[in-house]
């Protein structure tokens, strides 16, 4: 009877905690990326590598000043960053991490984050409103308005993955995924792969991500709905967008890319091999790695023991992945989160790569192209999950 | 008080509060936040009636459409203009009168109703109740709202569309 | 888990035939129309329109060879929807008969106003034929949103713009009003199908007051529709500033349906209750008869004298509606089709001698017609004669049946008021024909050539007005015989 209520608000406890430091390193794997690619070194100075930039950028966060301008909403102003931040973090609620590890599971769960989403979009808006200030007013009517617009299209790629699962609970739809043996973008003979697209760039689009920063576009607008805020509200924001991009890369994962299955769910065979391998060879390889060829590199002897640790941390939870009952219980948010890291990558590369589309294009995009092709491919879908 | 009861008092106050102060904030942002308020307790209630379906969709249409609309062209307005504008509804006591007329009316006849018995919903799948009500029973209203649809959009955009 | 499953055959699309052509026509138009290049004459368009109204006229028998209720009891094909549905249709084709040439005219030739009007007579279809209050509300929806865009359609007119605003505001209260009583009868009924909510209160097992309470919701909603007083408000500033055609389309066709919803919604659910609406409606009646006659005596804008005329002659309609029997159904059917022919008649003939923008609307601009064109002017005598109900015109045996019917029913007191109310409604017909035959021309300048099809509508509704003058039983035997419902 324990188990009923243990590990939701175990969980539970673990997200709120645990969420604010991961994307703090999220940010730093971003900037890492980012430097990387553009044949740069990144953070480089806080910790070994910048491991330790986050707490350090947290640290400055919480003892700047708040300011509030003098002319600004007050009321909404305090408020807007909340909203934004609270949908994020609700919206984990209903985000299946395996079969054990889920807050709950809502019948209507695909939905519920939907609306969650919709609703933190009003964090955005009214804070961008509630400046009073010509750059954030920009900033929240732009976005509520590709909001509104890249709606529409993500409905329509969830619509054609929600045919193949024949559900809107979120655990029920990678169940569905496991019984039918396959992830559902490979389903209906690569029909569903375009809705996945339509799907993940409608959604790259909500949380306000390059190409789509246009709320926040900081060459034209400062820093968009953002620009008045400071400090910790500020601070809100981001973990807020962050949260966001966590939740949608969580549902691309569960509704197309088979959630907490291992690839190949249906062999047997391959369990032992990919729940083993993949595991240590992810977490022991860089581990070592870094022990072996970063670690000797840094001058610096604390930075050096320092990356010592991390690497021989890494090796051991590598190696803590091999115990059988680890493993078993393990391994699928292991393949879960794996899942999402990829996405998380994903979006990075965007916004490494892709210059800003300019309003009236992301208009275009929107409503010209996304929304015909989802139709499209909804009844594509349609005809041939039938056959 | 169960808890039930509880809620229930929670979600009336919110969706009654809300319209009360979407219709008496003078700022127009405060009154559609008001709205939303309202709108959010009325969702709140068909929770509590076990439609969630019904409950999620409010949301999403309501606060993630219809109301982000509403502050959309809120934000194109200009209120400082607004806000010095006198008020021309001066007509509190004609308006409460009527509305308690109105309630003290729908109170007797309330009294006095045989209702029918309250039912609860069955314990299956709600998306599935109303996908099997909608696309069968309801088919053709279903379909008929799409040609309100259409006919709503081809009029908006002949009103709004540039002067030739 | 699945409930009966219900499959749609072959018959419930026949007995949904009408409105399925002005949809999928409408929808064809709206194609074309994106197709058809901006400076192109969109005029064919038009034709193409009054092809697929014609289309779904003669659909109408179809429907009605095929009795019964279709989609799981939505929609009824009986021989009550398919007068209504004829009656909206023959309003929807003099409308598209006249608006070619004045929409040519006033350089709007657009290809949406065609298609707003077979999607608003689609809505119109639905109502008449609705067996089901969500249905009702759809098709009401339906026909009010194309109405309130027609109505300003001439977006650089300013009075166009007031009076599509006026009743786009003015027509979504009401809605919300009739849908707030839908939503109490649900709630008291469980129930949305007419028969359902009818049996449901017959059995007693619901909560009478409350169902009064909505029905009472309902009354103020539909009200509004058919601009009885005092809701009649928006009626005379959406007819005069809305363009003719339209006023005419506005004044006979939605008020037609709306009328029939009227009629079925109170004579088959409401029923076990008629006699606490009763009195109700007896005042509406006569509130709506007095406001109308009265205030059309002191204008002198053509339109908006037809408008408070068509406010009048609602009041004539809710007479027969009070009466609560299938005589005094048959009467308003039979009156509503008459005042259908001879107001579109009359709005036909404004159409063509407004001129452009609409400039000659008033009563002194008449003076001397009768000398410039003579035949435009004795069909208008024959409309505004049928208005005023003088023998041998369809109007005389309007009010005849209805007044009977009143009779019939022991209301003397609203059949004298009424015919009173006739009597003063004479006065302001009678003026604008002292002008047109009484006066000598304001002007000398050539009158323009009357449009093919305004002249083709308007020689049509003055043989209507006369043929039903001399044989009444035409139309009336039909409306006797449908005039019970399905129950």
């Amino acid at each position: 009877m324990i188990e009923f209520w243990l590990i939701p608000v175990v969980m539970m406890l673990v997200i709120v905690g645990l969420f604010p430091p991961i994307a703090g390193y999220i940010v730093l794997v971003e900037r890492k990326v980012l430097a990387d690619m553009q044949v740069r070194l990144g953070p480089m100075r806080v910790g070994p590598h910048g491991l330790l930039q986050p707490l350090a950028d947290a640290l400055k966060l919480l003892l700047k000043e708040d300011i509030i301008p003098r002319d600004s909403d007050k009321g909404i102003f305090y408020v807007a960053p909340i909203l934004s931040m609270f949908t994020a973090f609700v919206a984990f609620g209903v985000v299946p991490f395996s079969e054990q590890f889920r807050i709950a599971d809502v019948n209507v769960g695909l939905l519920v984050i939907s609306a969650l989403g919709s609703v933190g979009i009003l964090g955005i808006v009214l804070g961008g409103w509630s400046s009073n200030s010509h750059y954030p007013l920009l900033g929240a009517l732009r976005s509520s308005a590709q909001l509104v617009s890249y709606e529409l299209a993500m409905g329509l790629g969830l619509v054609c993955g929600v045919m193949s699962a024949g559900t809107l609970s979120m655990v029920q739809i990678v169940r569905n995924q496991q019984t039918q043996g396959v992830w559902y973008v490979f389903d209906n003979w690569g029909a569903m792969a375009p809705a996945f697209l339509i799907f993940f760039i409608a959604a790259v689009a909500e949380t306000n991500r390059s190409p789509f920063d246009l709320p926040e576009a900081e060459s034209e607008l400062v820093a968009g709905f953002h620009t008045e805020y400071s400090g910790f509200r500020w601070a809100l924001y981001m973990l807020a967008e962050y949260g966001n991009i966590f939740v949608v890369s969580a549902v691309s994962v569960t509704l197309f890319w088979g959630g907490w299955l291992r690839p190949f769910p249906s062999v047997g065979w391959l369990e032992v091999p990919l729940n083993y391998g993949v595991p240590f060879l992810l977490f022991a390889g860089p581990g070592i790695a870094s022990i072996v060829l970063l670690a000797p590199k840094l001058k610096y002897a604390p930075h050096r023991y320092g990356m010592l640790v991390v690497g021989g941390a890494l090796t051991l939870v590598g190696a803590i992945l091999l115990i059988p009952a680890v493993n078993a219980v393990a391994a699928a948010p292991f393949w879960f989160l794996l899942k999402v890291a990829f996405f998380l990558y994903v979006m990075i590369w965007f916004r490494g790569t892709f210059p800003r589309y300019r309003y009236d294009q992301l208009m275009d995009i929107g409503w010209k192209v996304l929304i015909p092709l989802g139709l499209g491919t909804i009844a594509l879908n349609a005809v041939v999950g039938m056959i | 008080m169960t808890l039930e009861a509880f809620f229930f008092y929670a979600f009336t106050t919110l969706a009654l509060g809300g319209a009360t102060l979407a219709i008496t904030r003078r700022s127009a942002v405060h009154a559609a936040i008001s709205l939303m308020v309202s709108l959010l307790g009325v969702a709140g209630l068909y929770l509590l009636l076990n439609a969630e379906f019904l409950f999620v969709s409010q949301i999403i249409l309501y606060i993630g459409g219809i109301l982000l609309l509403f502050l959309f062209v809120i934000m194109l307005v200009n209120l400082d203009a607004g806000r010095g504008l006198r008020q021309f509804h001066q007509r509190w006591p004609l308006g409460a009168a009527v509305t308690a007329i109105a309630g003290v009316a729908f109170a007797i006849l309330w009294s006095r109703a045989k209702l029918p018995p309250s039912q609860t919903m069955p314990d299956v799948g709600n998306v599935e109740l109303v996908a099997d009500t909608l696309l069968q029973d309801y088919l053709v209203p279903f379909e008929v709202v799409s040609l309100l649809l259409l006919v709503a959009v081809v009029g908006s955009v002949l009103l709004a569309r540039k002067r030739a | 888990m699945n409930p009966a499953a219900f499959y749609p055959t072959a018959t419930d699309y026949l007995r949904f035939l009408p409105e399925l052509i002005l949809t999928i026509g409408g929808v064809l138009l709206l194609v074309l129309e994106a197709l058809t290049g901006d400076n192109k004459d969109k005029s064919s368009l038009g034709y193409l329109a009054i092809a697929v109204v014609l289309g779904a006229m003669f659909a109408v028998p179809v429907a009605l060879a095929n009795p019964g209720t279709s989609f799981n009891g939505m929609i009824v094909s009986d021989g009550f929807a398919a007068f209504f549905r004829m009656v909206t249709l023959l309003v929807g084709l003099f409308t598209l008969l006249c608006s070619t040439s004045y929409l040519s005219r006033e350089k709007a030739n657009t290809g949406e106003f065609y298609l707003l009007v077979l999607f608003s007579l689609a809505g119109q279809g639905i109502m008449a034929a609705s067996n089901e209050l969500i249905m009702v509300f759809l098709g009401l929806e339906i026909a009010s949103i194309s109405s309130y865009v027609l109505a300003g359609f001439l977006r650089d007119d300013k009075r166009g713009s007031e009076a599509a605003l006026k009743y786009f505001l003015l027509g979504s209260f009401a809605t919300a009003f009739l849908l707030y009583g839908i939503s109490w009868i649900y709630g008291v009924t469980g129930a949305t199908n007419l028969v359902a909510i009818r049996e449901s209160l017959a059995a007693g097992t619901s909560g009478n007051s409350m169902a009064v309470a909505a029905a009472a919701l309902m009354l103020i909603g539909l009200a509004f529709k058919v601009s009885a007083a005092p809701f009649q408000a928006w009626a005379p500033d959406v007819y005069q500033g809305a363009p003719a055609p339209v006023s005419g389309f506005l004044s006979a066709g939605p008020k037609a349906a709306a009328f029939a919803i009227f009629l079925r919604i109170f004579q088959t659910s409401f029923e076990s209750f008629s006699s606490r609406y009763e009195p109700v409606l007896w005042i509406l009646a006569l509130a709506t008869m007095l406001v109308g006659n009265f205030s059309a005596l002191w204008q002198s804008n053509v339109k908006r004298m037809l408008a408070y005329s068509s406010i009048a002659h609602a009041g004539y309609v809710l007479v027969a509606v009070t009466t609560n029997s299938n005589v005094g159904t048959a009467a308003a059917m039979f009156y509503l089709a008459a005042y259908a022919l001879m107001n579109f008649g009359a709005f036909a003939a404004v159409t063509h001698l407004a001129g452009r923008g609409e400039s000659h609307v008033t009563i002194d601009d008449l003076k001397g017609l009768a000398s410039k064109q003579p035949v435009v002017a004795g069909l208008l005598t024959v409309c505004l004669l049928s208005l005023t109900g003088v023998p041998l015109t369809a109007g005389f045996f309007g009010k005849f049946y209805i007044f009977k019917a009143a009779i019939d029913n022991h209301l003397y007191w609203l059949s004298a008021l009424g015919l009173l109310n006739s009597a003063i409604a004479a006065y302001y017909y009678l003026r604008i024909l002292a002008a047109m035959y009484m006066h000598e021309p304001k002007t000398t300048d050539h009158p323009e050539p009357v449009p093919g099809g305004i002249q083709l509508t308007m020689w049509f509704s003055a043989a209507g007005i006369l043929t039903l003058g001399v044989f009444p039983g035409l139309v009336l035997d039909y409306a006797n015989r449908f005039a019970t419902f399905v129950k």
